[in-house]
Order: structure tokens, then sequence, then C-alpha cells
């Protein structure tokens, strides 16, 4: 595995070398050059907003595919709580369950039920303050990773419980254990993902050794073939199904933004969505402001997990799909008793084994005294170029290319301006050589008239 | 020593105008100075401190003064953040340090600034601070930070 594995990369074909993804990037980690974007996988927090601006579909999100599954000998889907606001035509949450086990799987537990527990665990940890306030939800991975590169202090307040995501698979994992005999390896895990970050989550987990989760599946590569089971399942209505929804509404409620805030219910809480939104909010907590504030549910994607880059649906009529679906799981029972989520509060089962850890990536040299002399030519070449920010250098704005120049990576002649007034100057050079004529051939009247 | 007092000492000087109640200057000169500082590769902590700092003092021209610049400067050694302005002056000093004092009037504090923790945050986050105040003239604040030095 390398160190940098991304689950967002580019269709070389389809990249018609625009910039339209370079100046929506968070991180500036795109560059176009030589007619095609590249991705500088340092930077990249696979928050897929790449994704939703090329008007190609040349960024892609890598994911597995279904043939992961002939891996294992038993297997289960996890879903994610946003997956069930996909689709029109269902009345209940029962009816996907079932589809996705007509599909292949073995199993099914929902991320909706595992997000409860989570929910829980933030609300005890925070209630019985061990950790530092404001609490960081743990939740959307490329918030963590915008984090480590540019709030780094902030990350030691990030709840220490795994994802709902990683918590399923733990738990579906036992289940299945005890439900089948078979040995962990046996079993395989698979999350059904709106989300690119979650795949390179499982790949390089932040706050765990080693992810639970054996495989993500992005929800476009199964949607066709659960639209078919959904319909198959309703036309053979008086089948008796055995029952496989456990989540209530409240564990459902984490597809949509504030979702997790309502379930933690501890203290004050802010919800932000849209990776844009979190760091401007991120630069007034870094100040010190907002300490009135309890816990922080921080989502890159506008609208949350049910915005994701993968999910079908705009994140509007999800959510209106959502809603509905969380009222009608709010009438169900907890699954879980308050005793064993104490139970597994006390045993820490769920806790995070691992610091995140902060990661240096944007200075300029490891030598301050040299960052400072680049600084200062970044400076110099910044305030020579022409402001307009237009991105035609590949780069996604002045500053930025600036920057680029001093890396060594672009010329200031990338800039188009600049070398329109270097085109000139040459132009203008050339004419004046061209008026200057062999004295042979000078004009006789000029010297009479000099006399 | 004559030598040395000729080295040539990197460095990098960031200025801003603010004028008065214009509170977006002071996020946005913090922001920008993060970043820089981000880039010179200085440790998280210390990037911290400096933006409050330089948050607090801007914020606190843009509040009391008529018209004032941030002006900060950084070396290997130290980071200095110097806000100059024509304005009021501060009356009371020792006053204007405790937290919880403030002389915002009543709108600054309605719009959520002004809560009296300007001066004592920037006290708390710097190792030096020098503040140079003339009443009805305007005030001077320096503050440095140590980039090789513990802070309590």
């Amino acid at each position: 595995m390398t160190e940098y594995f991304h689950s967002v990369r580019l269709d070389f074909e389809k990249c018609k070398g625009c910039t339209n993804c370079i100046k929506r990037c968070p991180m500036e980690a795109i560059r176009v050059h030589e007619g095609k974007a590249t991705i500088m996988q340092e930077r990249c927090i696979d928050c897929g907003e790449c994704i939703r601006a090329c008007p190609n579909h040349a960024k892609i999100s890598v994911t597995d595919t279904l043939d992961i599954l002939n891996d294992y000998k038993y297997r289960i889907a996890l879903p994610a709580p946003s997956f069930f606001a996909q689709f029109k035509e269902v009345e209940n949450v029962e009816c996907v369950l079932h589809a996705l086990l007509n599909i292949g799987f073995d199993d099914v537990f929902e991320v909706a039920l595992a997000a409860e527990v989570v929910g829980f665990l933030i609300h005890q940890y925070i209630k019985d303050n061990k950790i530092k306030k404001p609490v960081f939800s743990s939740a959307c991975p490329a918030v963590l990773r915008l984090m480590q590169i540019k709030y780094p202090d902030l990350l030691e307040q990030v709840a220490p419980v795994l994802t709902p995501m990683e918590v399923a698979a733990r738990m579906a994992k036992e289940d299945a254990m005890k439900k089948t005999g078979l040995s962990y390896e046996d079993i395989g895990a698979f999350f059904i993902s709106p989300c690119p970050a979650k795949v390179t989550e499982m790949r390089n987990p932040m706050n765990t050794k080693h992810s639970a989760v054996n495989g993500v599946i992005g929800v476009s590569l199964i949607y066709k073939d659960i639209i078919k089971q959904i319909l198959a399942i309703k036309s053979k209505k008086n089948e008796d199904y055995e029952k496989l929804h456990k989540a209530t509404g409240l564990g459902m409620a984490w597809g949509y933004v504030t979702g997790e805030s309502k379930n933690v219910d501890m203290g004050k809480a802010l919800a932000v969505s849209g990776i844009h939104n979190v760091i401007s909010l991120l630069e007034e907590i870094e100040r010190g402001e907002l300490k009135d504030v309890d816990f922080f549910e921080l989502q890159a994607c506008t609208g949350g997990c049910v915005g994701g880059p993968l999910n079908i649906h705009n994140l509007f009529v999800g959510r209106v799909r959502l809603r509905e679906l969380i009222k009608k799981c709010g009438i169900q029972a907890p699954y879980y008793t308050d005793k064993q989520l104490i139970d597994l509060y006390k045993r820490a089962h769920f806790e995070a084994t691992e610091p995140i850890k902060p990661k240096t990536i944007m200075h300029l040299d490891e030598d301050m005294s040299q960052a400072i002399l680049k600084l200062e030519q970044v400076d110099k070449i910044a305030s020579e170029l022409p402001g307009l920010d237009c991105g035609a250098c590949g780069s996604p704005n002045c500053r930025a290319l600036a920057e680029d120049i001093v890396r060594g990576v672009a010329f200031e002649t990338d800039c188009v301006i600049k070398l329109r007034e270097k085109v000139k100057t040459l132009a203008e050079e050339i004419l004046d050589l061209a008026r200057i004529v062999p004295p042979s051939m000078g004009d006789s009247s000029k010297k009479i008239e000099e006399k | 020593m004559l030598n040395n007092s000729f080295r040539f000492t990197p460095h990098i000087t960031l200025e801003f105008k603010i004028e008065e109640k214009d509170f977006f200057i002071a996020s946005e000169s913090a922001s920008r100075i993060k970043k820089t500082l981000q880039q010179l590769g200085i440790k998280q902590d210390i990037i911290k401190r400096t933006a409050i700092i330089i948050y607090e003092a801007a914020m606190n021209v843009a509040i009391h003064a008529i018209h004032g610049a941030l002006k900060v400067y950084v070396d290997p050694e130290v980071i200095s953040v110097v806000t100059e302005d024509v304005g009021p002056g501060i009356e009371n000093v020792e006053l204007a340090m405790k937290e919880g004092y403030s002389t915002a009037p009543q709108e600054i504090r309605e719009m959520g600034f002004g809560a009296g923790m300007g001066l004592p945050n920037i006290k708390q986050c710097s190792d030096e601070l020098v503040i140079d105040t003339k009443i009805g003239e305007g005030t001077t604040l320096k503050a440095k930070i140590y980039l090789n030095k513990n802070h309590e």
C-alpha cells in the first residue's frame, strides 16, 4: 500500500484540460499541465469537490466492485443511512435491505444502527468530560484529513470513537461469527458508500490500526441492480420476509447534517456542512472563538452524507425522502438497550486506538531561513503577476502560480498575460531592428536637411 | 562582533491597513498570516497564538480607533505583531488588561464583539507585550512571540 492512496482520481481520457476543478479544490491540490489535470497526492483529502465541479466527468471515485464478494464465505452489506434516500419507490427500509440480500449479500447491518451506538458513546464522553471541549465529530474522514493538514492543533479534540462505518463492520462481524460459526477472516463486511473519502479511510484508517471493513462499494455501482430487486420484491407482496430493519430514526438521521448532533444530544451543538463552510468555521474556532459550543458536527458535503458525490439523487430530494423515512423509523423501539450501550462504553470497545497525526506538507522548505527567502520570492513574483486569478496557467490563482514557480514546477511564462507582454516586447524589438537600415541604404534627403 | 551585527537575517514583513469598523480585516489578515506561517513551517501552537494576537489586536483597532495599520514581522527567531492607530487611546491600560473589562459601545457588543477579552487574550498569547498609548491621539501595541522559547 502506498503512503498516499486516494479514491478520487482522474479519468485521463475524459479530461479536457479545462480549469473548473482547480478553482473549486479547497486544498489547491490540482494543477492542469499539458492539457490534463493532476492531483497532488499529498494534499488531496478526497472531499470530492472536483467530482462535482468537472463538466466532463473526468474526476472519478475508485471504489471496490462486487467481485470482491467472492473472496469471503459470508458477506455482509453495510448500507449508509443516506442510501435509503436514493429510491423513489421505497416506502420502507426493509425492502432495500432485502434487495441487498438478493444481489449477493448473505446479511445486512445498517450503519444507522452503529451510528446510534457512536452517538451514545460521544454523548457519554462529553458528559464524563473525557475530551477537551469543544469536541469534534470523527465521522467525516474528509474533514479529519483537512484538519490534519490545516488545523492540526484541533485534532486532539476529535471524539476518540470509531466511525459508524467501522463500528458497523465490527458489530456485524461479531454477530455473524456467533450466527454462522465461521472465523473472522471468512466474513467480509462491505460499506455501501456515498463517499470517496470512506474508500480512502478503509485503506488508510486514521484512528485505528486496521479497518474491519473489507470493501467499499459505491452506491452508483449497484444502484440499477437494487432497483430491479426492489421492483421484484414489491411485485410479490404476500411473501413473508424476515425482519432485518433495526435502526431507529435517530440513526437514520445521520444521513443528513444535524442528525449526528441530535443523536449525540449533549450541550450546545453546531452542525456545518460543505467543505468551504467547514473551512471558514474552523478558522474561527482556531482563533479561539465559539467557546460556548460543546460539539461540532462538520461534514465535507453540503447537506451531509446525503449530498455525497457517489449518491444518485439531488441532495434536497434525498433529504425529503430521508426525512420521511426517519419519521417512519422513529416509531421503532431502539434495538440496543441503555444497559448494553453503557456496557459498550465501559469496555471502550469502539474507542479509537491511534491518535490522528498532523501532516506538515504546506511548508516551502525544511529550513526556516530558506523558507523565508522562498516566501519573499513568492511575494515578489505574485506582485508582478496580473492578479486575474484566471487559472489559464494551470494553477488555481496567481499566488499559487508564484508558489509553483518557486517550487520549481512552473514558469513565469505559463501566465498568458505575462507571455503576451513578453511577445509584445519581443515584437517591438524586432520592429525596431527592422527599421534600422544599412548605412549604404540611408535616406539621402535627411542628410541634406541636416546640413 | 561588527561582522555579526551586519549579518543578514532573512525576514518577512506583512502589512494591512485597518479602517474604522472594518470587522472583516481582522479575520482576513489572521487567516492570511496563518497560511504564511504554515508555509514557513512554523510550529502549530505558535501559529495559533500569533493568529489570536493578530485577530484581537486588529479587532481592537477596528472597534475603537479611527484608522490604523497592522504589521507582522517574522524571522527565524521571533514573530512581532504591531498595531498602530489614530484613535482615542486607552485611558487605563491596567484596567483594560482585566478580563471582561470593555469600553466598546453597546452596538458593537450587540454584534458579538467587545467582550473585554481582547487584551487579556493578547497578553496570554504573547511572550512580550508593550502598549504605548496617548489619550486623544492613538495607541501602539507591540507583541512578540519567540520561536525557540517555551511559552508558559
